[in-house]
């Protein structure tokens, strides 16, 4: 099955890199964005079936490396 | 722990994407140590007792930097190394590494300024109490090169706490004249810091590259006295 992870930046961490998109974006008239967070997205295509038992071996896999637990958070999403 | 007449191996670690590695052999030999390539597959380091994680762009900084090196096989013996009290330094990405497989804390955010930056900083020795920073003063200025785009050092203040609590903070970016200013501060990193040991001292990640200055000729030998430290500690 087709698993998305999220990564993004924890809340409490500065993103320069979506303050400095936001500022583009203020400056090609789109005042109305107030802030940008830049994340990543990962599509995994994951064999199995069990969605519980997929689940948790993604979330394993954010831990271990998809996501630096210091900085980051993720969430996993299956269809 | 070298015997007599016998020169003390160091591990310099090549991962693919390594570019400092050729800079740091070459060190290791100019302080009277024998270099030694050990690829990253290897299962072991090949008898070294000191390793140096050079810089570069390991996998591309894939992921995050230093993210997939950190899950090469030899890091299973840079960790047991380590764990013993073996020496360990990580220079830039390999300074990243360190921070990935947790043997230091925290974590790189992009420069502030989102540029990769490439030019001389100052440096004030905050440490030189252990064996890798002993040949140093306190309070000394150094001159070293960086060349990063991910060097912003950051923790959480529970984090921050211990480091400042447990004197990790062993290298920090000032003025000349060895000032905290934060226009002496390239990258953002928090509390200006630029080198981080570990609570048993073993262990030194830093952004600037000591092997890059080694030679008055090659603009200075700033770097040579952290690259002997190491070499004797091996």
């Amino acid at each position: 099955m087709l698993v998305e992870v999220r990564v993004k930046l924890k809340e409490q961490v500065l993103d320069p890199q979506g303050e400095a998109i936001r500022r583009v974006l203020s400056g090609l008239g789109y005042g109305e964005i107030e802030q940008v967070r830049v994340g990543k997205l990962m599509l995994l295509e994951v064999a199995g079936t069990d969605a519980p038992e997929v689940r948790s071996r993604v979330e394993e896999a954010c831990k271990e490396v998809l996501a630096n637990p210091v900085i980051e958070e993720y969430e996993v999403r299956l269809p | 722990m070298s015997g007599a007449g016998r020169r003390p191996r160091v591990a310099v670690v090549i991962f693919p994407g390594s570019n400092c590695d050729r800079d740091a052999l070459a060190a290791v030999e100019l302080v009277g140590g024998e270099a030694v390539p050990v690829w990253h597959q290897s299962a072991d380091l090949a008898g070294c007792t000191a390793v140096i994680l050079p810089g570069g762009f390991s996998y591309g900084d894939y992921l995050r930097a230093g993210a997939m090196a950190a899950h090469s096989s030899v890091m299973t013996a840079v960790r047991r190394h380590a764990a013993d009290g073996g020496p360990v330094l990580g220079i830039c990405n390999g300074f990243q590494m360190l921070l990935e497989i947790g043997l230091l804390p925290g974590a790189m955010l992009m420069n502030r300024t989102l540029r990769f930056i490439c030019r001389d900083v100052h440096l004030r020795v905050e440490r030189n109490d252990l064996p890798l920073l002993g040949h140093l003063a306190s309070g000394q200025v150094l001159r070293l090169p960086i060349a990063h785009k991910e060097g912003n050092w950051f923790a959480h203040p529970d984090v921050m706490r211990e480091v400042e609590a447990k004197g990790m903070a062993a290298l920090r970016y000032c003025t000349p004249t060895g000032e905290l200013d934060d226009g002496a501060n390239p990258n953002g990193a928090l509390d200006a810091i630029a080198g981080l040991v570990n609570v048993q001292g073993n262990v030194l990640g830093m952004m600037p590259h000591p092997e890059r200055r080694m030679r008055a000729l090659l603009g200075g030998e700033d770097g040579a006295a952290l690259i002997r430290g190491l070499v004797e500690a091996a």
